[in-house]
Order: C-alpha cells, then structure tokens, then sequence
C-alpha cells in the first residue's frame, strides 16, 4: 500500500452521508470548581470509507475528541455545544441500550497501548471471540470466526496464538489481536488512536499496512489520531489540524503537508528535519512559546501569541475558518503570507565544525555484555568495537531489544560489560564500574536520560539538582559555583527564577533542559544522548536539539546519539553505527549509510519509516520481529529476517565479518557490496 | 557565554512564555500544602482533638488530674463515680480519674518512643536492602520473615524476661519488634525507585551508596515511612497495653491503663464496672485517634 493508493480512496467513498459529521463541538472539562474548554468550536467530517487524521501536540485535544464521539468523556468532561453525529445518529441523544449498540457495532476503537486494551486474565482466543458472540454467534462458531480473524490480521499460526495469554504476545502482536477484535465486529467507524507509537518502527510499518490494507477490504471509515506527521500523511485522505483545542487548518493530507496555509502547521512541519536536512545545513525552526494554559482563553486567534506574523487583527477576534481552495480550510487571517513565513529561529550558518576525525577519545573493544547465567544466557552485546572521535556525533540505531541502551550503560559503567571488554579513555583504559573510575573519568562521561521524570530527583529543586553535578564533579562551591550554575542556566536557556521550582512544576522541555544543565556541568569529554528527545512533542524537540548542536560546538564534546527516529539521526550525526541483537550491522558516515548501498537491515530500518516526504521506491518488509539474543539464529544473526538472503546457504552457516566496503564505511554482510549496490539503485523489492 | 552560542531563540524572556509562567505560578498555587488538606477532613480534626487531648494529660497530667493518683484512701475503696470521684475511685481507695488522666504518660512515651526506633531501624533496613538488593536483600528478608512468623507478645516476654521489666525494656522490644515490618515496606518502596535514572545519575557523580540512600532516595521514600510511623503508634499503644496488661509493663503503683485494667477486671463481677471500664475506654480512645489521624494522613499523602 502506498500513499497513492490511499489518496485515490476518496473517490471510492460512497454510501449515504458521512460516517462523522461534527459541528461546532465545544467540550468543556471541570476541573477545581472551574470550566476549562479542551475543544472549541471544532467541525469536521468523515465520509463514509473516508480516512480522517487528526494530528496535533500533546495537549491539543486530539484524544477528547475520540472520547466525545464515543460518549466516553471521563466524568468531569461534558459537550458543552454543537452536535455529533455518527451515521446520522446522536451519540449525545442516546439512552444506554442505544449506545451500547453504537459502542458494539458502530464504532470501535484501538488505542496506544495493547498491553492495556486486552484483559490478561482471558486467552486471546476467547477475547476475539466474544466479540462474535455478543453480535449472537455461537461459541464453536465465533471460536472459528475468531481464528479467521487472527489470520486476517497476519498473525502467523492463529491457532496457537488463539490459546496465548496477552501478556505472552510481542507488543505487535498485541496491537495485531486488539485491531483483529476493534474489526470483528464490522464497525463503520474504525477510531485509532496513536495505534503504533508504542511500537518500533519496523513493526510500525508493518501494522500500518495492515491497516491500511484491512481499512479497503471492509470499507470502513477511520479516525486517525496521531502526533506524528509522517504517519498521518501516510494513512489518511484528508487530515485536520488541532492546536490548543481549535481545528486551525484542514484539507487533503498531501496538500496541507506540502502547501501548509496556517502559520502552526508551518511551523510545525519545519520543526521536523527533512529531505535529508544536516545539523551543517544550518538550525531547525522552533515555535517558541507553550501551548495556552488550559482555561485561558485570549480575545483573538489561539495562535497569535506565539506566530511570528500575528497582527493588531489576529489579537483582536478570532478568525474563522476560511476556505483557501481544494476543500481546505485555515484559521487565519493571513493564509496568504504562510509560504514565506520568517524563521523563529535563525539558520546561524556559523556554527564551527567541531569534529577532529582521526582523534579518537573513546575506543570500545570487544564489548560485549551477557545478562544471566551460563544456562540462559542472554548476550545483549557481542565484541563491539567502536570508536567515538572529538567532536563528532555518532548516531547508534536499531530496534527495541538490539542492545543500544545496553551499550551505552557499558560504557557509562552503569553495568559491568563482560571480561575481555576493553574501554578506552584517550587511550587509558577505564574501570568498568563507574564507583572504582576517577572523578576525571567521571566528569568525562556523562549521559541525557530518555526520560527527565525519571532522572532528575523529583524532591530537588532545579537550583540543587544543578549545583550538584558543579560542586561534586567540577569541584565548584560559593561564588563560583553560584557564578557557573547562572552560566550553565543561561547556555540551556533557562530563567533563574525556575531554579527555585521543582521538576513537577516544568514542562518536558524545560526538565529536559535541566538534565542537559546537569550532563555539562562538570565539562564532560563524551555525552550519550538515549533518545533525548522521545518523550518530547515535536516542536520541543526541535528546540532541544538545536541546543545540543549550540552545546557540541561550544563545548567541543562528543555525542553518543540513540534514537528509533532516523531522521533525528541524520540530521545530528556525523556518523551511524547500526545495531542488531547486539552486533555492529554497519558503520559508517551519515551521508553513506543513508544514502547506500545498504547493509540489508539498514534498508529494512530505512524503508519501515514512514516519510513526509512523498514516495520512495517500494520498500524491502521484514518479517516477523527481532529474535530472542537469549537464543540468536546461527550464521549471520539477521538471516531469519533479511529479505536479500543468499540462496547459497552461507548466511545461515557463517557469521559475516564487519569488512570495510568503502573508506571508513563498514558492513557486516556476505552480499557483495556491488551486487547490493545494484540491488538498491534500481529499487528492486528481493 | 551567550555570546558564543549566538543570538538564542529562547534567551531573552519573550511576551509568548509568559503563559508558562503563569501555569507554572498556577501549579505552585494549586499545589495546597498537605496539612491544609488533613485540616478540611472531619476525621483528622476529630482524631486530633482526642489525640491533642492525651498528649496534653501526658505533660500535665499531675497538674490537671484532681487528685495524687498513688494516693490511697483505704476508707473510701470501691467508691462509685460521684461529684468528688467523677471515675470513682479502686480496690485501694485511689481516684480512678485522676489515674487514667496520669497513666497517658507512661503509655504515649512508650509507645511513641518503640516507634520511633522501630521506624528509625526499619528504614535504615528497607534502605539497605532495596539499594542494595542480591545476597543483602536475601538474607536480611529471611531474617525478617523469621521475626513475622513469630507472634509480638512471645518475643517480648523473651526479651523481658531475660532482661527484666522497665521503660526502657518496652520501648526496646516494641522497637525491634516492629523494625522488620517497617523494613519490609520501605524496602518494597526503594524497589520501586531504584527504576529511576536518578540513582544511575548520582552513581555518574560519583556519589557513594550511604549518600545516595540518605539524599536521593530517602526523600522519596519518605511518605510511605511517614505513613508507616503513624500506622505503627497505633499498634504500639495497643502493645504497650496488652503487655502492661500482663504485667510485663511498668510496675505499679505507677498509673497505667493495662496494668490498672488488670489490677481491677477481678472485682468487675461485685459490679465495680468503674474501675476497668475507663482505663479500657481511654486505650480506645487513643487507638481509634490514632487511626483516624493515620488514615487521613495516608489518604493526602497518596492523593
């Protein structure tokens, strides 16, 4: 399925009136004896078969109005005004048998995590088929529909899986059974919300075709709710935009993605690195600003307190939607002017190349870390060898379970790597265990969590979770300590007055930043960013990296970069290092590896991740999911999924070395890089 | 230093995060403190005046109670409650009032003390071994399930009768008594927060392990260990009574409601009801206080 494919679809809608048809829906929450309105005034309309995307930050609104079409707002939310209606019908009107038909029948619904959404005290095979039961089937026969099902959704073996336990299901497979129970019961509304975030991008690309090829054999009609762009550009026909509770611009999915006619879509989309866009080529765009507290509410557009071309105009009333053609709408008075919107945030080409190659500050050997005993041992890393030079970024990508986060705690000393490892210091070898390593050692290196809840103390203040880094890495205490902490606060663009709050009291950005206050403080050698940004929305994001650039550069430190987004990684990293059940897959500058020939794994990661930027060649699928590294495949360990296999059985008998295939350029492949080559110039599917 | 990194997009205060501000302002005034809460709850105010009540008795309670409660008045034993006795008056002629009025001291002391040491030590237990886990948390669990499986009472009547009877003996074997239990939830609690990248964070700053338990986790720790003190005085006070009770307590004619309820169940049947009724109503009282104060503490707590 591509995106073609799914524009076409519109003209394939038919039927009688549209599956949704929301008019001036206002949605109010009460929370301390006080209305607060998460949406205002939001239309839109999905036709019958149609796919509708909802995209917007967190905050925005999206999830409420899945829960008010559904009438499942929690007990403090009510519709406040306009009207609903899901094939004609009044949700809103409906006494209880009425909606439990709708919530039977009608509409379905997927949400983010699987895991939650099926009871892990009941088999898989039963939950399926009580859908079928409740529609009046009997139990040998839902039991029979049920397994048909499970094969319709791909889900290899259904009769197996049919007598598992949810908790005994990969997160896809999860995501597999809960979409194979939302289709049982032939919904003409199909609502999914953030159906794949939870899942790596590979197993990503595989649910989202599934989706979209389930989506024309039942004809359903779809709500797609996502904060991810690519994903919505992907899936939907038409999509709308939400900011802050309001619908600001709405049209057909391509369109609006290409052609954005509010001042936030632009900005948005220009947060997001894309058509392979450097950290060299100059800094993201920001929006700068929060999101509106909930509540308030200003006398003009939403956006206008953080739009760059907002005027007297903007402030005074807010705009109503107007049509700027192909059956689009926007939320401004300025549509006009958004093609050549101004930056936020200067391009500051100036920014010094910091990268010294050849002068390597951290050399792994060998790594390698097995987890358990000798019976079952798990080897979540297997002889590393890597090097990180000065200044420079190198990028580690992989699925869930290939052991990224596992290398990174190696060489923090956070977890003891096996004996024979060998991690260098400038050319001195380290203790394994960050307690017997100096405090130099220590201020060399130093980490950014995913996570700012979890690794900042949630009962210090900023002041004392800043300070202490300073005072016991970099020495500091009294003026000079006070003197650093106003610096390093400033250089994270932060305000002395927040160094008084707690991490509860800050935003994920701003928590984020303290984290990045803390991993400078003591003048580190080396910083490993664990997906820095994952927890972050998009326009946050941005702002977040372009700080790790300014800080690089600054600084002259070198980044050991993790994340599943690649296009996060193409943009920071100087060079890539591909995991894969704990090997070293390929190695080598960004441009290479992103531009091939690929090793196979690499072109699978590549093609999984859904682009905003048009088509791409058909793309090479993996099937199935990572291998257990308790038990990996023999040979060379990616085999079982790799679609370019050699009919020559070689790939299943010997492990392939990591050979240089060009200078600085590694790979770890029997396929000769010639024939990969030719291979994926030519965008051949295996 | 700005100067290097260039003009900043989110340097200079902006008009467009003022909006932060105010929701970060918004968040600190929402945030009412705790005993602000405990203040609007019926429950507390009501366990709290009772509470507020004993503990007064048991500083003042020689200046308020209305008679020397040792003092005997072997002409006017047995007396039933009237305008010169309010709580009538024992075998031996003493003031029933003023005895259960004086007999708050030795019971809160007890009983406040053990918990503090048995909150002290358990704490320090729960820390050790949910930082430390492995050999640490395994032996020290099987020690502790060892202790629960023995009932209080019989390893108090060890202790004192090897030891011998005295406040000190009381706080001491009601203290270790309770430090496994203690040290069983507050360990469950450091579990938890050892998932943090926090402690990780620490460990790269080259903080050593007695410091990370005491300023890092500690802190977080610190409403379940509140919530586990204030559950335990509940349970000491009915220790401290059962054991004076049966005469492992203080030693007459010091006024205390375990012992004097002992000292007079005997004579309940004659129909002098006055003489074991109060001393036992006051133990109730203090124990329903402080449950109530308990329960409202742990229901804002884990709000």
């Amino acid at each position: 399925m591509t995106a073609a494919d799914t524009t076409a679809a519109p003209g394939a809608a038919g039927g009688t009136g549209p599956a949704v048809a929301v008019e001036h829906l206002d949605v109010t929450y009460r929370v301390r004896s006080q209305d607060r309105r998460a949406l205002r005034d939001v239309s839109f309309q999905i036709d019958s078969g149609e796919s509708y995307g909802l995209v917007g930050e967190s905050g925005s609104g999206k999830s409420t109005v899945a829960l008010a079409l559904t009438r499942y707002l929690p007990r403090n939310g009510r519709v406040s005004a306009g009207t609903i209606r899901i094939n004609g019908a009044d949700p809103l009107a409906m006494g209880n048998s009425a909606l439990r038909n709708l919530r039977a029948h009608t509409v379905s619904m997927v949400y983010q995590e699987p895991g939650r959404a099926l009871n892990p005290s009941i088999r898989v095979g039963r939950q399926v088929a009580e859908v079928y039961e409740i529609a009046g089937l009997h139990h040998a026969e839902a039991l029979e529909r049920a397994e048909g099902m499970l094969r319709k959704v791909q889900i290899s073996d259904p009769h197996r899986v049919m007598d598992r336990y949810p908790h005994e299901l990969s997160g896809g497979m999860a995501q597999r059974v809960v979409i194979a129970m939302a289709l049982a019961a032939e919904p003409s509304l199909l609502i999914l919300d953030e159906p794949t975030t939870a899942l790596d991008a590979t197993v990503e690309a595989e649910v989202l075709d599934l989706i979209a090829g389930l989506r024309e054999e039942f004809a359903t009609s779809v709500l797609f709710i996502s904060h991810n762009l690519a994903v919505i550009a992907k899936m939907c026909d038409r999509v709308g935009v939400l900011y802050a509770g309001e619908l600001i611009e709405e049209g057909p999915a391509r369109e609006v993605f290409d052609k954005p006619r509010h001042p936030y879509t632009v900005g948005l989309l220009r947060c997001i690195p894309r058509r392979g866009q450097r950290k060299d080529h100059g800094r993201l765009d920001t929006i700068p600003g929060f999101l509106p507290t909930p509540g308030d509410e200003p006398a003009g557009c939403i956006f206008a307190p953080r739009c760059p071309i907002a005027e007297d105009q903007c402030r005074a009333a807010p705009p109503p939607p107007f049509p700027v053609g192909d059956g689009r709408t926007s939320r401004c008075y300025l549509y006009e002017q958004t093609e050549d919107l101004p930056r936020n945030t200067p391009v500051n080409l100036d920014i010094p190349p910091v990268r010294d190659a050849g002068r390597p500050v951290v050399r792994l050997e060998r790594l390698s870390k097995t987890f358990g005993s000798r019976d079952e041992a798990v080897k979540a890393l297997v002889g590393v060898n890597l090097s990180l030079e000065l200044g420079e970024t190198l990028g580690l990508v992989g699925e869930s379970g290939s052991g990224k986060t596992t290398l990174a705690r190696a060489l923090l000393g956070l977890i003891p790597p096996d004996e024979g490892s060998v991690i260098d210091l400038d050319g001195e070898p380290v203790a394994p265990d960050a307690r017997r390593r100096s405090r130099e050692q220590l201020k060399a290196l130093q980490i950014v969590f995913q996570n700012p809840d979890s690794a900042l103390n949630r009962r210090h203040t900023v002041r004392r979770l800043i300070s202490q880094p300073l005072s016991r890495l970099a020495g500091l205490s009294g003026a000079r300590l006070r003197e650093r902490l106003a610096d390093l606060v400033r250089s994270v663009r932060m305000e002395d007055r927040q160094l008084s709050l707690r991490p509860s009291q800050l935003s994920g950005g701003l928590k984020q930043r303290v984290a990045i206050a803390r991993a400078f403080a003591g003048g580190p050698r080396i910083v490993v960013c664990d997906e820095p940004t994952s927890a972050l929305d998009v326009s946050v994001q941005a702002a977040i990296l372009n700080l790790l650039v300014d800080l690089q550069a600054k600084e002259r430190v070198t980044y050991l970069f993790i994340s599943h987004d690649l296009g996060l990684v193409r943009y920071l990293s100087d060079r890539i290092a591909v995991l894969y059940l704990g090997r070293v897959m390929e190695l080598g500058p960004a441009e290479t590896v992103f531009a091939g020939p690929h090793h196979p794994y690499t072109e699978a990661l590549l093609s999984a991740v859904p682009s905003l930027d048009g088509q791409r060649p058909e793309r090479i699928r993996l099937q199935g999911e990572i291998p257990s590294a308790a038990n990996p495949p023999s040979g060379c360990v990616f085999h079982t999924r790799c679609p370019r296999r050699l009919p020559t059985g070689e790939c299943e008998s010997t492990e392939p070395p990591l050979r240089e295939v060009a200078p600085g350029h590694l790979m770890s492949c029997h396929i000769p890089i010639d024939q990969l080559t030719v291979l994926q110039r030519v965008g051949q599917a295996p | 230093m700005s100067g290097l990194i260039g003009s900043s997009d989110l340097g200079s205060p902006t008009p467009a995060e003022a909006p932060e501000l105010t929701a970060a302002h918004a968040a600190i005034r929402r945030s009412v403190p705790p005993w602000r809460l405990m203040l609007r709850r019926p429950t507390f105010i009501a366990g709290g005046v009772i509470l507020l009540f004993w503990i007064a008795c048991a500083i003042f309670g020689t200046v308020i109670a209305p008679h020397n409660p040792t003092a005997q008045q072997l002409l006017a034993t047995n007396a039933p409650p009237s305008a010169a006795h309010w709580f009538g008056t024992d075998q031996l002629g003493r003031d029933v009032l003023s005895r259960v009025i004086v007999g708050a001291r030795e019971i809160l002391l007890i009983a406040v003390a053990a918990t503090i040491l048995g909150t002290v030590l358990g704490t320090a237990l729960g820390l050790v071994m949910g930082y430390f886990g492995g050999i640490f948390d395994i032996l020290i669990g099987r020690v502790v399930e060892a202790v629960l499986a023995l009932p209080i009472a019989i390893v108090a009547f060890l202790f004192i009768v090897a030891v011998g009877p005295s406040t000190g003996t009381l706080i001491v074997v009601i203290g270790i008594v309770f430090t496994p239990l203690i040290a069983r939830t507050v360990r469950s609690a450091v579990l938890v927060e050892s998932q943090l990248d926090y402690l990780s964070s620490a460990r790269l700053l080259g903080e050593k392990p007695a410091h990370i338990m005491a300023v890092e986790v500690l802190p977080n720790v610190l409403p379940v260990v509140l919530v586990e003190f204030t559950v335990r005085i509940g349970y000491a006070v009915f220790t401290v009574a059962t054991l004076s009770f049966l005469g492992f307590g203080v030693q007459p004619p010091t006024p205390d409601w375990g012992a004097d309820i002992a000292a007079n169940y005997g004579v309940l049947p004659a129909g002098y009801w006055w003489e074991t009724l109060f001393p036992a109503l006051a133990i109730a009282s203090l124990v329903v206080a402080v449950n109530l104060v308990t329960d409202s503490i742990e229901q804002v707590l884990s709000s």
